[in-house]
């Protein structure tokens, strides 16, 4: 399984790496972490004629928390998220997450802005930027521009990003004292693609909740925000029969579909299930 | 069309400096190229983790880098880390407690047994079986490699 | 049968020093360890070229053109053949065994010639200077294909409007066999209950971590053919590529160097590895195949896909009545060579319930030619079926009673003191202890401790079960099992070993090692013999120019056979030393022995010589021996099991699995093995191999199934979708052992490297079932993923 011929670039900055993929066009690939692209080669999936390796753009790195916002860089590896004691504190929720994406030797090398532009419907961290109502800093020729994560994932590996565009950053609000967080996946084994998925956050407003962002993964074309499970919740206290209801409503919110592993029957059951355990958990009580 | 760049790395510390096509994987450049072939090629789409090395310090998938991208970094196979011994007291266990069978995964089982135990020098049998979850063995149980850095563990704490 | 002219009290069991029953590390392992493995894709040779094939992307379609114009002009192609290309020079095989009566199968090219018949099937080959210039050449081969209806569902592939694979066959049946004992009618109509169940298995693959892989080398100068062969069997290989390529078998050499897990995959005869042989010969230089991870999946045998319908009836006090069932299995289009893909099936009929006494039998099986990957023998082939029927079966019988499973096994396993006795379908056993077996693991387990703390759980909603599977397994079988059907297999073994002139052993043995540990079983056996220790001991395996001519190592019959042989040969050897010795020390050869690499005065250990000066003075100083005396010091000695058609070894599994009712997700929480395997030689690495074959069990059990569309087409070919067992979701798994020594061998082993996969599927089902019973579930599909599990229990 060896790829496709191709040529190799490792532009010094951004303004190259932009200028070297709009030369190029569909030709030219950009790789990062190359996690999910050089599978992708070796099984000739995909045979671009060039490679433009972004690995050595500066600005793309770093995490970086000022002012209540969380700024990641988007090489930011998932190595370097779980490690992260910024992220732990200010965004507990992909702290948590983190663990579940592949394995140690993958989390060494993949990055943020790959995961999020390769928009893995089963993925985590694009499910985690749902819920944290995060936005995607894209660089492109005509400058940069910011799109809400709601507006960047469109479909079956499908996002916002336009020819010649590259993400450069993630951002999003760290989580204040009244946001409560919880992370759960069910997946056949460990460091699997999840069967289903739940990025859950509530803001609390002494025991109610003031704003609920569910976000399931792996069960549509994209991660999908449970409005209605949600406003099951909003203005309620997390209780056993609130719970239920929002379990109950995603029948409204989600139309999965079958895939090599789970049918559409099946992951709406899981997700009912995972509203259920995360909520919980979040409530304080056993998962 | 695909012109060979050059590329330097430090392999096993020593400075080798090559040229190669953009399509190698690290995994292949470091078997054909320099004929270190204690790391294996098992599905070449980062699953079984045959073919885990070291790249600047941590674990990666040798299918999944490209050679290219090795430039100007520090390799290390199972090859070095025997003759450095440093992963000389896992060895041991391994063979002490017959954590091998038919070698395949072994490499790659070491390499990553080697970071597990520099990032949590005292893990739990659940925590040893989620961080080799990535390195397929067909031939054990598992249940005696998770013996043997169990083991190595305690010693290393001990001593 | 013994050499003991010497020292006529001297057996394997009472040598002083012994390694056998000993815990010892294997010493070949430390280079592995070190990365230091000579594993086939390791070896260079000079101009060596690599191989890639173009393979059918259709299952089933009518090849109407070839054009390789573009791809011999691209860049490094040094050649490129088709079917009609490998077909001049290979002879056509043909998969069938004449003692399995009315078995069918057409002969079989290594490429596909006018039609390709599976998704996968091989079609074309290219020779490049480097594997990647040999697939970008695959990419422009123009091949035309006119697809044909394919054919994928076994049970449809027999009715009579089913469309044909074989224009020359009435249908699409390969092999039929009917076994009728007893009056099984009567019996179930008599019965106080009679539990019936569907198992489905799905066909699954093995998934070696080191793929196929091949290097052939044909030397033109001296007509002499070398291949490097990640293979079990290096004898029969050479048979085989000698007879396809007409070549006479000597001048066909087949090296298995380190083998990167076998499981019965590498025992196979694969037209990709044919036509790399192909193309070295048409070339004249090295071409290497290595079989990549994608293609691996439909090109490596595929195993156990049965849909089995069945019956067991019982009386009012629990006794099995009967047994019937009618079992399908659907195959490739060929049959596999040479082993044929009927053996499978035949296990089933043959074994099922057999560990039990039973006087009414009857079972069909039939097998049915499919456009699917072919399907042959894979590590325990057909017991974790014929298992997981039988013990299914017994299982849900003894909950339609209402009595506790480990009674009803009391009541109905064939008695320790029986022996020798066979089974209702002739199958002979020589010593079996299937009771004393049984009250070890329940004793291990703590059994009543752990139905307690079932009931507790459940009182709390947590639902955990609690399954068992008696077993018989087949072990070291003679040459009733392929030889008698005309394949060349050797059922016997040999081993030479040979005193250096340092007083080291040299040994050549005639199995393979893929990591059960075959060397240092073989090392740790003439290492007693003799009376040395295991590091004076070299032993080499797997060159057909080095070692005695043998079978290799499947059905687990290194230890048993070669074993034996290795027993043979360290006397033989021995008696020599003592005679060399007692020349030189003017002593009986009787009066002495050999301990701690010493001769020495067999009364009182007092150290007479060292083996290093019988070496020197035999090899250096034959001056000072007696004029007409010739020392030799080389022994060969071969050993091929007659008494018995095979070892039957026997054992229990119990496996303590927790349902998440919510979710489906199955955990198994634990797992038990007690095996009976006769003479252990080092339990450290008979646990490691029970281990893993229960790791692979629980593979099919659970996750483990090749996912074909109605088309044919494979659908999860690859690691993330096809699930392998990894270690965060695999139990600890505690092993237990009793020793029923075969009888015709000294050492009495028998083997063991099956026995994990053999009965693990049964348990880990009979566990999940009993956790989904109080729930109102039942499950006998495997494997048994979430979503089975939850359609078990009615919610979904």
């Amino acid at each position: 399984m060896k790829p496709s011929p191709f040529a190799y670039a490792k532009p010094a900055d951004l303004a190259e790496a932009l200028r070297l993929k709009a030369d190029h066009g569909d030709d030219g690939t950009f790789i990062a972490g190359g996690q999910s692209l050089v599978a992708t080669l070796n099984m000739r999936l995909s045979s671009p004629e060039i490679l433009i390796d972004i690995g050595g753009v500066a600005e793309l790195s770093g995490i970086e928390v000022s002012d209540g916002q969380v700024r990641i860089g988007a090489l930011t590896r998932h190595r370097d998220l779980e490690d992260s004691a910024q992220i732990q504190t200010h965004a507990p929720l992909i702290a948590e997450a983190i663990t579940q994406v592949a394995h140690p030797a993958i989390r060494n090398r993949g990055t943020i802005g790959g995961s999020i532009a390769f928009a893995d419907p089963a993925a985590e961290l694009p499910a985690c930027i749902l819920a944290l109502d995060g936005a995607i800093e894209i660089a492109g020729a005509d400058g940069r521009r910011k799109v809400a994560a709601g507006d960047f994932f469109k479909g079956l590996y499908e996002t916002d990003l336009g020819a010649g565009e590259m993400i450069t950053a993630v951002e999003f609000a760290a989580d204040s004292d009244d946001w409560r967080t919880g992370f759960d996946e069910l997946a056949r084994r460990h460091g699997d693609y999840a069967m289903a998925g739940l990025a859950a956050r509530l803001r609390m407003d002494g025991e109610a909740v003031a704003e609920a962002r569910l976000v399931y993964f792996a069960v549509g074309d994209k991660p999908m925000l449970a409005a209605g499970a949600g406003g099951e919740l909003t203005g309620n206290s997390l209780s056993p029969e609130t719970i239920e209801a929002a379990a109950a409503s995603l029948d409204n919110d989600l139309e999965p579909f079958d895939d090599l592993h789970s049918s559409a029957a099946m992951k709406l059951h899981l997700a009912r299930e995972l509203t259920r355990r995360v909520l919980t958990q979040i409530a304080g009580g056993a998962p | 069309m695909s012109n060979r760049i050059t590329i330097t790395a430090q392999v096993n510390g020593e400075k080798v400096t090559r040229d190669v096509e953009p399509r190698q994987s690290l995994v292949d450049f470091l078997r054909e190229e320099l004929e270190l072939t204690g790391s294996h090629v098992g599905c070449e789409h980062g699953v079984c983790g045959a073919c885990t090395v070291r790249l600047n310090g941590e674990i990666v998938r040798g299918c999944l880098t490209l050679a290219v991208q090795a430039d100007g970094t520090e390799v290390e196979t199972v090859e070095g880390l025997s003759e450095s011994g440093e992963i000389a007291d896992l060895q041991d266990a391994f063979l002490r407690l017959n954590a091998i069978q038919c070698g395949f995964c072994s490499p790659g089982m070491l390499i990553t047994a080697a970071e597990l135990l520099d990032r949590n020098p005292a893990p739990d049998r659940t925590q040893i079986r989620e961080f080799i979850a990535g390195n397929y063995c067909r031939c054990t149980g598992y249940q005696t490699i998770v013996d043997a850095i169990e083991t190595v563990a305690k010693e290393r704490r001990d001593s | 049968m013994s050499d003991l002219k010497s020292n006529p009290v001297v057996t394997i069991h009472d040598r002083p020093n012994s390694y056998i029953g000993r815990s010892v590390p294997r010493p070949n392992a430390k280079r592995l360890l070190h990365g230091r493995g000579n594993f086939t894709d390791d070896v260079r040779l000079p101009r060596m070229l690599h191989s890639a094939f173009l393979r059918s992307p259709h299952a089933h379609a009518e090849i109407v053109s070839i054009d390789t114009s573009k791809a011999e002009a691209a860049p490094g192609v040094i050649a490129v053949v088709t079917g009609k290309d490998v077909a001049e020079i290979c002879e056509p095989y043909v998969g069938v065994l004449t003692h399995l009566q009315g078995m069918r199968s057409p002969p079989q090219y290594p490429l596909a010639m006018d039609r390709a018949r599976w998704q996968g099937e091989p079609v074309a080959a290219v020779a490049a200077e480097t594997r990647a210039q040999a697939e970008d050449a695959l990419e422009l081969i123009g091949i035309e294909y006119s697809e044909l209806p394919a054919v994928t569902d076994m049970e449809a592939a027999l009715e009579a409007d089913a469309p044909r694979i074989w224009d020359e066959y009435d249908s699409n049946l390969c092999w039929e066999r009917l076994v009728d004992e007893g009056d099984v009618e009567t019996a179930l109509a008599n019965s106080a209950y009679v539990a019936e169940a569907e198992f489905d298995f799905g066909r699954h693959t093995g998934v070696t971590l080191e793929p196929r892989s091949i290097i052939a080398d044909y030397n033109s100068g001296e007509g002499r053919l070398t291949v490097h062969h990640s293979t079990q069997g290096p004898h029969m290989m050479q048979a085989i590529i000698a007879k396809a390529f007409q070549l006479e078998e000597h001048n066909v050499r087949i090296i298995a160097g380190d083998v990167g897990g076998a499981f019965g995959i590498k025992i196979h005869t694969y037209g990709d590895e044919l036509a790399c042989v192909a193309l070295s010969m048409l070339l004249k230089r090295p071409v290497k195949f290595i079989a990549d991870r994608l293609e691996s999946f439909t090109a490596d045998i595929h195993a156990r896909d049965h849909i089995i319908r069945g019956r067991m009836g019982v009386d009012a006090d629990g006794k099995i009545t009967a047994i019937d069932y009618d079992d399908i299995t659907g195959i490739g289009p060929f049959s596999m060579y040479p082993r044929s893909s009927g053996i499978e099936i035949n296990q089933v009929l043959n074994l099922t319930a057999g560990w039990y006494d039973i006087e009414n039998y009857r079972a069909r099986g039939r097998v049915v030619f499919l456009n699917k990957a072919m399907m042959c023998q894979y590590r325990a082939v057909g017991h974790p079926i014929a298992m997981a029927l039988g013990e299914g079966l017994a299982e849900l019988a003894a909950a339609g009673i209402g009595m506790d499973p480990l009674e009803f096994r009391r009541k109905n396993l064939v008695p320790d003191d029986a022996y020798p006795c066979k089974s209702v379908t002739g199958m002979p056993f020589e010593k079996l202890s299937h009771h004393a077996t049984l009250e070890k693991l329940a004793a291990m387990m703590d059994y009543d401790g752990v139905r307690a703390e079932q009931a507790k759980l459940r009182e709390n909603g947590i639902h955990r079960g609690i399954g068992f599977s008696s077993m018989i397994e087949v072990t070291s079988p003679s040459a009733m099992f392929y030889g008698v059907g005309g394949a060349p297999i050797s059922a016997q073994d040999g081993c030479t070993l040979r005193l250096d002139a340092k007083g080291n052993v040299f040994c050549a043995i005639s199995v393979t090692e893929q990591g059960q540990g075959a060397e240092a079983i073989v090392g740790q056996i003439v290492a007693t013999a003799l009376g040395v220790s295991q590091d004076r001991v070299r032993v080499i395996t797997g060159d057909t120019d080095n070692v005695p001519y043998g079978g290799g190592t499947w059905a687990s019959r290194g230890t048993g056979i070669a074993g034996e042989a290795a027993v043979q040969a360290g006397h033989a050897l021995r008696s020599q030393i003592l005679e060399v010795a007692g020349k030189m020390l003017q002593a009986e050869p009787d009066t002495l022995d050999i301990r701690d690499n010493q001769v020495v005065d067999a009364a009182n250990g007092a150290q007479r010589l060292d083996l290093a000066e019988i070496g020197r003075v035999a090899y250096y100083r034959a001056d000072t021996l007696p004029p007409d005396f010739q020392a030799e010091l080389s022994a060969t000695r071969h050993f091929v099991p007659k008494a018995f058609p095979f070892a039957f070894t026997n054992g229990m599994h119990a496996s303590y699995v927790e349902v998440d009712e919510r979710t489906g997700i199955v955990t198994p929480l634990k797992h038990w093995v007690v095996e009976d395997c006769g003479t252990v030689i080092n339990p450290m690495l008979v646990d490691e191999q029970v281990r893993g074959g229960v790791v692979q069990g629980i593979g099919g059990a659970l996750y483990e199934e090749c996912l074909y569309s109605d088309e044919g087409q494979l659908t999860n070919g690859n690691m993330a979708d096809y699930l392998v067992p990894m270690a965060a979701e695999m139990p600890d798994i505690e092993v237990g052992h009793l020793e029923s020594p075969m009888g015709e061998s000294e050492l009495g082993a028998k083997g063991a490297g099956e026995a994990g996969t053999g009965g693990a599927p049964a348990a880990i089902m009979n566990a999940v079932n009993d956790a989904l019973r109080p729930l109102g579930g039942q499950i006998t599909q495997h494997p048994m993923t979430p979503e089975r599990v939850l359609r078990a229990l009615g919610k979904l």
